[in-house]
């Protein structure tokens, strides 16, 4: 039982059709959003509760709670903001892309009607640096929307005045975690900010602000249009919708694909992505949700549910849905050791144990790749990743230690290995 | 009133109040890096964990966390102690094992915490971070290997002293402190960088490698470098005092110090006047006491004799000074060296009445010629304060950049007639209204018309939090307040002085005075350097400076505080009160006193306030003038770093001027 087309939200995530304004109103974008709007506020953040959308960025917050923070007045004067996340930096991720440079108004209207929710004065999407070809869609299909009226004063005709702008990165991505995102935007380094204030209190220039994922804004029409008991009858309790599957690595056809949520993982990569290279024996390991969630041996990942609770029962994450499937001839701790690089340079410096933390983790993971370690020193990373998880302002820090957890807890024989190899040949 | 347990103990925190600040009322010590209390909350360094509940399974930076009510707040469990070990650990992997040549050594935080909180040993086996040193100008010496990217200094220069000259560059375990482009930090609070630095990353130039802590008699003094009285304490070794530091005190200085009142103290050693000097045939040559002392009593003065305090001075020297001069029959007395004859017979209309510390809820704030920065850099930041709180700051003068928002109304003094429409419309409105007038507005003769707008706008009223004064006079003399208590003011300022032409002058460290009106006269000069005064004068009686004697002091805002003696003066040069007590006995006359200790009684018994520490009670203010003319075209300070004989012959300060200021490139940049 898997999506069928009817059901799906992205019908242009391959690019088939044109981005354009027409193109998306003849899919069905910005169909009567006046009447979507109509909803009220109240109704609209209802029933995104009642659809059971978790936050698509890959915490899985649930999208309607997250909306509700918002004031519902202000009482000082200060306007609200809604910030959409559109930095996918997570190594394995391209699904925010492939919305942005195919299906643009999807998301833009998506902004409107959860900005409304929201009652936020203007939304900012912080779209990648390296981005360079979807900014250059955005940006049109934002012009687009304005010159047709749906945005701006009265927007859609619905009285309602809501300002879309388009802020680019410069490529990092501590810039995805979301108030680093807001000091980017706001002109300052990118680095996280202390919570509390969380940015529903104090966010974008010091105004109530929600940061939600594109996905997660981009869904919001639809889910409105179709209704709550549609969208919540895909997926599993507590885990419901849809949601673009990103497969990559040693699968025959690598994709990007909307599924129904707690798909197994085997249907997906069977049927999407034309098996495992080499069969199904051939796998090795899984990241079933972007580099930063832990990785799954294939025997453990092979009927796992793709979804927020059945990764978690494996010991990893959906995280973005970002799946790095790797067959046997992958050098897996070089493959980590790599991962850990990328944390070592995206660490934004700010607090200790990721500062310090990231490099020596990295530096660690190198010798055990090569084997030039100690065995005891497998526990002393462990025990290091542990020092760093939990223990830092933004969650870098963990992200940074869970893939090497991760290799820990599965592929300890294999780190083994490696010393005991290394040392034979310099015995020899 | 939140209640909350802090390792078993229950307790009330203020409201506001944050986790840390919780365990510190409940009397536990936590270990911390970033976090100060005058500066934001950075929550960078992790050092302060502790675990609370309710909240996350995980440790919390309680520095960061507002205390909450039935919050359980854990310091010394399992979890907070392997918190802190790791975070420690994390800081020392990258550090230099170079305590032994690091000039922090004895009272380095890091030091002291990772002997209290980190573990036995490292495990780390890699190979650790080296970074490249930073210019940072003349003041402070950098080795940044050993920065911990607290970002105190960063957030010092761009929240206290308001300007962006440290940042961070990079990121990661690349991250590096710098000034922007290595530029020296020119901001005359620069060097408080130094004290803030928790490890041995910024350290002091001048003082590198002087001396280790436990070797240095710590002193309580008070900074002459300005009028403000700043608390400092004074590090000497031997005969030398080696640093000054600023001591906390929230009424006064916080816990900042100036540049020149931290790195003047080199000064001390140069150009001392050590031995008396007589001049013969035009010439000063060296003399004994004796010979010095007849010298002076030859001029036979009687009563023609006058007084110019100079600006460093404490009240006992100048008391001295009044005795002598009373004894041999003379009231005249003057201590603003440069001519400035402002109406003294109400000491409130030329006090600091709002107070340091209260100038900071003045909502509406009118400066008339200060340029305050270089007047008084500890108190800018209190200005500062008041204008990010939302004070509106109008100025009249020459620009000077104020590192907040001001509105500047022009030179002419004329302005103070009739402020322009929304300056009026400010005061009008404004709760807690207040005024400087600076050196330069007092030299203009500005003071009336102050006066008058002071009751115009009722700068003194009585508010809901208490009765407000906002009537200020800023001075620049360490001196001023205390000699104008001790009677140093003639009605016409200095020129009266010089039209009495008195036979003898006598020149308490006077430095700043034109010499050539006393053509006629004898000059002496009691003093401790070798500065103008000095080469002017006929006969040279070598004092002591500052450091080498006790003393006491009144700052701008009428506060007496009291300083000790550090170390005794260089070579023949004796403590001024001595110098003008054994000159009285040369002169036959009888000045009252024969110890120190009855010198300071007769003080007190002639002005009490003296003999009180605190706040002296001026009264009410007098009414004014309306009206004012003339122009300020400049500040009466041209360089900030040679304000005093003693920064004049400071190596450091000489250099700070020339490269600060005057442009003057080092070629020490980066090597």
């Amino acid at each position: 039982m898997s999506l069928e087309d009817k059901d799906r939200i992205f019908t242009n995530v391959y690019g088939y059709q044109p981005w354009n304004l027409k193109a998306a109103q003849a899919r069905g974008d910005w169909d009567n959003t006046k009447a979507l709007l109509a909803l009220g506020q109240d109704k609209i953040i209802d029933e995104m509760k009642a659809s059971g959308l978790r936050g698509r960025g890959g915490a899985g917050f649930p999208t309607g709670l997250k909306w509700s923070f918002m004031p519902k007045e202000s009482k000082d004067g200060r306007p609200s903001f809604l910030v959409i996340n559109a930095d996918e930096s997570e190594p394995g991720s391209c699904k925010d892309r492939e919305i942005i440079r195919h299906d643009p108004h999807k998301l833009i209207e998506g902004a409107l009607v959860a900005g409304f929710a929201m009652r936020a004065r203007a939304a900012y999407i912080y779209i990648r640096g390296e981005y360079i070809r979807e900014a250059e869609v955005l940006v049109a299909a934002v012009q687009e929307a304005y010159d047709a009226g749906l945005l701006g004063k009265n927007a859609a005709k619905s009285g309602y005045d809501f300002d879309v702008f388009v802020h680019r990165g410069a490529g990092a991505y501590i810039c995805g975690e979301e108030t680093a995102m807001i000091e980017s935007i706001e002109g300052k380094k990118g680095q996280p900010r202390l919570k509390p204030p969380f940015p529903a209190g104090a966010g974008l220039y010091g105004c109530p602000t929600t940061v939600n994922n594109v996905e997660s804004i981009a869904v919001a029409p639809t889910i409105l249009r179709r209704g709550a008991a549609w969208f919540s009858s895909f997926g599993r309790d507590n885990n419901k919708g849809t949601k673009l599957f990103q497969i990559s690595g040693h699968v025959n056809k690598p994709c990007v694909v909307e599924e129904a949520m707690s798909i197994p993982f085997s249907e997906l990569i069977e049927k999407h992505c034309g098996g495992i290279r080499g069969g199904r024996d051939n796998l090795l390991a899984v990241i079933p949700g972007g580099s930063s969630v832990p990785l799954v041996p294939a025997a453990e990942i092979w009927d796992a549910p793709m979804d927020f609770d059945g990764l978690r029962a494996v010991g990893s994450g959906l995280g973005t849905a970002a799946v790095i499937v790797m067959d046997k001839s992958t050098d897996i701790v070089r493959a980590i050791s790599r991962l850990s690089h990328f944390y070592m340079h995206e660490s934004c410096g700010q607090c200790t144990p990721c500062r310090e933390g990231t490099g020596w983790m990295y530096r660690v993971m190198e010798r055990l790749r090569t084997g030039d370690a100690d065995v005891a020193e497998i526990d002393m990373l462990h025990d290091v990743t542990k020092q760093v998880e939990g223990h830092t302002i933004c969650a870098l820090g963990d992200a940074a230690a869970w893939p090497i957890q991760g290799l820990i807890r599965h592929f300890r024989p294999e780190l083994e290995r490696r010393i005991a190899e290394n040392v034979r040949e310099a015995a020899e | 009133m939140p209640k909350v347990t802090v390792d078993g103990i229950e307790l009330e925190v203020p409201q506001g109040a944050t986790v840390l600040q919780a365990c510190e009322l409940a009397g536990k010590e936590i270990p911390r890096f970033c976090y100060h209390e005058r500066l934001s909350i950075a929550g960078n360094c992790r050092m302060c964990l502790v675990e609370v509940a309710p909240g996350p399974p995980k440790p919390q930076a309680s520095c960061a966390l507002p205390a909450a009510e039935g919050q359980v707040i854990k310091t010394d469990s399992p979890m907070v102690k392997r918190a802190r070990e790791g975070v420690m650990e994390f800081l020392l992997i990258n550090h230099p094992l170079d305590c032994p040549i690091c000039d922090q050594g004895g009272e380095c935080d890091l030091q002291d915490q990772s002997v209290a909180y980190g573990r036995g040993s490292s495990r780390f086996h890699e190979h650790k971070r080296a970074v490249t040193e930073k210019y940072m100008g003349p003041l402070i010496k950098t080795t940044m290997t050993r920065c911990i990217q607290c970002t105190r200094c960063v957030r010092f220069s761009e929240e206290i002293a308001g300007v962006d000259e440290i940042g961070a560059l990079y990121r990661g375990e690349n991250m590096q402190i710098t000034t922007y482009l290595e530029k020296a930090a020119t901001h005359e609070l620069s060097a408080n960088v130094i004290d803030l630095c928790p490890v041995g990353a910024l350290t002091s130039g001048p003082y590198a490698f002087e001396a280790r802590p436990w070797e240095l008699k710590k002193t309580l003094s008070i900074d002459v470098s300005d009028a403000l009285g700043s608390n400092v304490r004074l590090d000497s070794r031997g005969r030398e005092v080696l640093r000054i530091l600023p001591r906390v005190n929230d009424d006064v200085n916080e816990e900042w110090l100036s540049d020149k009142g931290r790195y003047q103290v080199d000064g001390l050693m140069k150009r001392r006047l050590d031995r008396p000097y007589v001049r013969r045939d035009g010439k000063l040559v060296p003399a004994s006491w004796d010979e010095a002392f007849a010298a002076v009593a030859s001029v036979n003065p009687g009563k023609s004799v006058a007084v110019i305090a100079g600006d460093l001075v404490d009240c006992e020297t100048m008391f001295a000074a009044k005795a002598l001069a009373g004894a041999l029959g003379s009231s005249l007395l003057e201590g603003r060296q440069t001519g400035l004859s402002y109406d003294c017979s109400n000491l409130a209309a030329v006090n600091f009445n709002s107070g340091l510390a209260g100038i900071e809820d003045a909502d509406a704030l009118l400066i008339v010629g200060s340029h305050v920065r270089w007047e008084a850099p500890v108190l800018n930041p209190r200005l500062r304060k008041a204008a990010m709180r939302g004070a509106k700051v109008y100025v009249v003068g020459p620009h000077w950049d104020a590192t907040y928002p001001v509105t500047n109304l022009g030179n002419d003094l004329a302005v103070l007639g009739k402020l322009p429409k929304d300056a009026d419309e400010v005061f009008k409105s404004a709760q807690r209204p207040a005024l400087i007038i600076g050196g330069a507005g007092l030299g203009k003769g500005a003071l009336d018309a102050c006066l008058a707008l002071a009751e115009k706008y009722k700068l003194v009223r009585a508010t809901d939090s208490g009765a407000w004064n906002g009537f200020n006079a800023l001075h620049m003399a360490a001196s001023r307040m205390g000699g104008l208590m001790l009677g140093y003011a003639q009605t016409g300022g200095i020129a009266d002085l010089v039209a009495a032409k008195p036979k003898l002058v006598l020149s308490l460290g006077a430095d700043e005075v034109d010499y050539t009106k006393f053509a006629g006269s004898t000059v002496v000069y009691i003093g401790h350097h070798g500065d103008k005064g000095a080469h002017a004068a006929d006969v040279v009686l070598p004092g002591a400076a500052f450091t080498e004697k006790p003393g006491t002091y009144v700052n701008t805002e009428g506060r007496v505080q009291l300083a000790d003696k550090a170390v005794f003066a260089p070579g023949d040069a004796r403590e001024d009160w001595t110098v003008l007590r054994a000159l009285a006995d040369a002169m036959g006359v009888s000045v009252g006193f024969d110890s120190f200790d009855e010198l300071r009684a007769a003080m007190a018994k002639a002005v009490p306030a003296l003999g009180r520490e605190g706040l002296a009670d001026y009264g009410a203010l007098p009414k004014g003038k309306a009206g004012a003319s003339g122009v300020i075209d400049a500040y009466p300070i041209k360089d900030f770093y040679l304000t005093n004989p003693i920064a004049r012959a400071s190596e450091t300060m000489q250099r700070c001027s020339a490269e600060l200021l005057h442009g003057e490139s080092f070629a020490e940049a980066a090597e």
